[in-house]
């Protein structure tokens, strides 16, 4: 079976900051990660290759700048078979619906027999992307995915709802969008991050994926949705703040719930 | 050409979803600004019945979808139900709830027709005049700039977001494609107060599905045991944080819960990952967004995705040890000192406020 994981190069969000004159994020200095939810899709995906332990592979793809190779090598030191960088300038500034077109078109050049993405990225937080590639590959997809197994070419998934769970059958070719709970991503093994490095990781190119796509659907130009502007939050305006002995303080809480309406 | 507010309404077992309701409580007051229609869109087997609910909070019409391939959630049936009904009759927006199903169905069609669509809003506007109001309030956004690309006549849906963990507030626009779409997530909009015998057309669409469209088999369907209790409804909050030092503080927090009408314990999250609360309970960008009538954060530092769950709560008193809390840049209220001297002291004073008052 051949499992391909798509996983996204985020900024740690904890750290991303809005400049406050220009309103441009400052990504200098921030570092990038692999997102969460993708970790765990890549943990996901090598248990499965290891309970099959029938030859099946991990492939991981991942769209982005030149410098994403960092991720795709670190997912190699995880234990993945092979990587894809999807990297090109044509590419840049897709929304989501571009984004899955131009992942989906490498997908079917690559091949796949289950595609894990993960839920949603810590920086946009869409959570659109893996929907959106199971639609142009016509293929079923079971988000949310908080446990998975396979048997033959069905796949169970334990698929989480905010009040329940469903427990989904579903058949190869499919895709699946992992929960961070889905798996504990393993630490890179040491002598993988040798090999890693070694490892060729494949580029594709606009050139690459052109006849399977319509450029009038991808990057900046070609996404539906555009950003008007972006900003950061103001804080609304503090009330009174009162630095007074504690039944003097309780007074004052009672007085405002009163004058609230809530006794 | 492309016309009305369809508000697509989530049903579990039945029951019409809150955020439906706050969506057409929403979609009714952007459809008076473009002078189109609220049309509410229902999904089910044997579901008709609840197109009157939908009536009653704000829909005009309803187009009721029914066959037993959409008794559960499934994403194809629903997906295709959902293409051929935006073919049919050509919605200039179309709204879902930002919750589980909203967020797995709303790409795949958005996908399938071949247009945009935003997640996750927390902010709709169609208005100019209004959308600045906003912006100059809430933000250092430059108007004038804004106003030279779309001019003060622009009526497409301008949907706003958090990003990058909340640090960051976007507004997103889908100005060539239609319908435009949005996920909008819960507890954040308002519903319309129940219109009570209000009338409005019910339209049965067909679909016709074939056995293929039933591409996954569910097994099981495990329902939570324990009744969620839901913190988005309650009415007053009373929220600890690590400052509250001990599990056990909670059930004091719920003494105080317990004098007030309509209030609930929910928490930061910092408490639930250290197991002293559930998890239903966690206020913030990871948890829920609230937006009850009073929100009293005990011990609560104010870390931007705490905020990012409350800040639109009408009132919001915040006790902290700290003069520095950033709680207090969005409190009403703001009390220098110690919770665990004032929080039992607050509920001597309401025991005696209801002995003299009721
Ligand atoms: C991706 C991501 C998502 C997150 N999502 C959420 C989320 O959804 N919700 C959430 O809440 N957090 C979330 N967080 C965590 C958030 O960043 C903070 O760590 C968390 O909110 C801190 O909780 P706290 O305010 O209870 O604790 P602390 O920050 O430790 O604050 C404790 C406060 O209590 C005060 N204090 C201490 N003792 C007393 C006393 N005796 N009396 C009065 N005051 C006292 C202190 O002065 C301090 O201000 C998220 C973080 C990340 C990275």
């Amino acid at each position: 079976m051949k499992i391909v994981v798509c996983i996204k190069q985020v900024p740690d969000t904890n750290e991303v900051k809005l400049d406050p004159v220009t309103n441009r994020l400052i990504r200098d200095g921030v570092p990038s990660i692999i997102n969460h939810d993708d970790k765990a899709g890549i943990e996901a995906a090598l248990q499965l290759r290891e309970s099959l332990n029938d030859g099946s592979t991990v492939t991981v793809v991942c769209m982005g700048p030149p410098q994403a190779d960092v991720a795709l090598r670190e997912a190699l030191a995880m234990g993945c078979d092979d990587a894809y960088l999807l990297s090109a300038r044509e590419f840049g500034g897709s929304d989501t619906c571009a984004t899955a077109i131009i992942i989906s078109a490498a997908l079917k050049k690559i091949g796949y027999d289950l595609v894990i993405t993960g839920r949603q990225a810590i920086d946009g937080d869409t959570a659109q992307v893996g929907p959106q590639i199971a639609e142009n590959l016509g293929i079923p997809q079971v988000s949310y995915a908080e446990e998975v197994s396979i048997a033959g070419d069905v796949v169970t998934v334990k698929r989480q709802y905010e009040d329940r769970y469903h427990i989904i059958d579903v058949k190869t070719p499919c895709l699946l969008t992992a929960l961070a709970e889905l798996a504990e991503p393993r630490y890179m093994h040491a002598g993988l991050i040798i090999d890693a490095y070694e490892k060729d990781i494949t580029v594709m190119g606009f050139e690459d994926l052109k006849d399977s796509i319509n450029p009038d659907h991808i990057g900046l130009m070609g996404s539906p949705t555009r950003v008007v502007t972006s900003f950061g939050k103001m804080p609304k305006g503090a009330g009174t703040i009162l630095n007074v002995d504690a039944d003097e303080a309780v007074k004052a809480i009672i007085a405002k719930m009163e004058e609230r309406h809530i006794i | 050409m492309a016309k009305d507010l369809f508000v697509i309404a989530e049903q579990r077992d039945g029951h019409i979803q809150k955020v439906s309701l706050e969506l057409l409580g929403e979609a009714t007051k952007l459809a008076k600004e473009l002078g189109e229609s609220v049309v509410g869109v229902i999904l089910g087997d044997n579901i008709k019945d609840k197109a009157q609910e939908l009536i009653e909070h704000g829909a005009e019409k309803v187009i009721v979808i029914e066959d037993p391939m959409l008794k559960e959630y499934v994403t194809e049936p629903y997906a295709k139900a959902l293409t051929a009904m935006i073919k049919e009759y050509d919605p200039n927006i179309v709204l879902f709830g930002a919750t589980s199903i909203g967020r797995d169905i709303a790409p795949r069609v958005a996908a399938r027709v071949h247009t945009g669509l935003t997640a996750d809003c927390t902010r709709l506007d169609v208005d100019m005049n209004e959308y600045f109001d906003y912006l100059h309030v809430a933000s250092n956004a430059d108007t004038k700039a804004i106003e030279a690309k779309l001019g003060m006549d622009d009526k497409t849906l301008k949907m706003t977001r958090p990003a990058f963990g909340g640090n960051v507030m976007a507004t997103i626009r889908c100005a060539d494609y239609r319908p435009q779409m949005a996920t909008v997530r819960p507890g954040v909009m308002k519903k319309l107060d129940v219109i009570e015998g209000a009338t409005g057309v019910v339209e049965e669409f067909k679909v016709e599905f074939t056995p293929e469209d039933m591409n996954v088999t569910i097994r099981e369907v495990v329902k939570a045991t324990h009744k969620a209790v839901d913190i988005t409804e309650a009415k007053v909050l009373v929220s600890g944080g690590r400052g509250i030092g001990s599990p056990e503080f909670f059930g004091t927090l719920q003494e105080v819960a317990d004098l007030i009408e309509g209030a609930e314990i929910s928490s930061s999250r910092a408490n639930v990952d250290a197991g002293w609360i559930a998890r239903d309970r966690q206020v913030g960008q990871t948890g829920k967004t609230v937006r009850p009538e009073l929100y009293i954060a005990n011990g609560i530092s104010g870390a931007i995705q705490h905020l990012a769950g409350m800040e639109n709560s009408e009132c919001i008193i915040a006790i902290n040890k700290n003069d520095t809390a950033a709680i207090f840049e969005v409190s009403d209220l703001g009390i220098v000192g110690d919770v665990k001297v004032i929080i039992p002291k607050l509920i001597d004073a309401l025991k005696a406020y209801h002995e003299a008052n009721d």
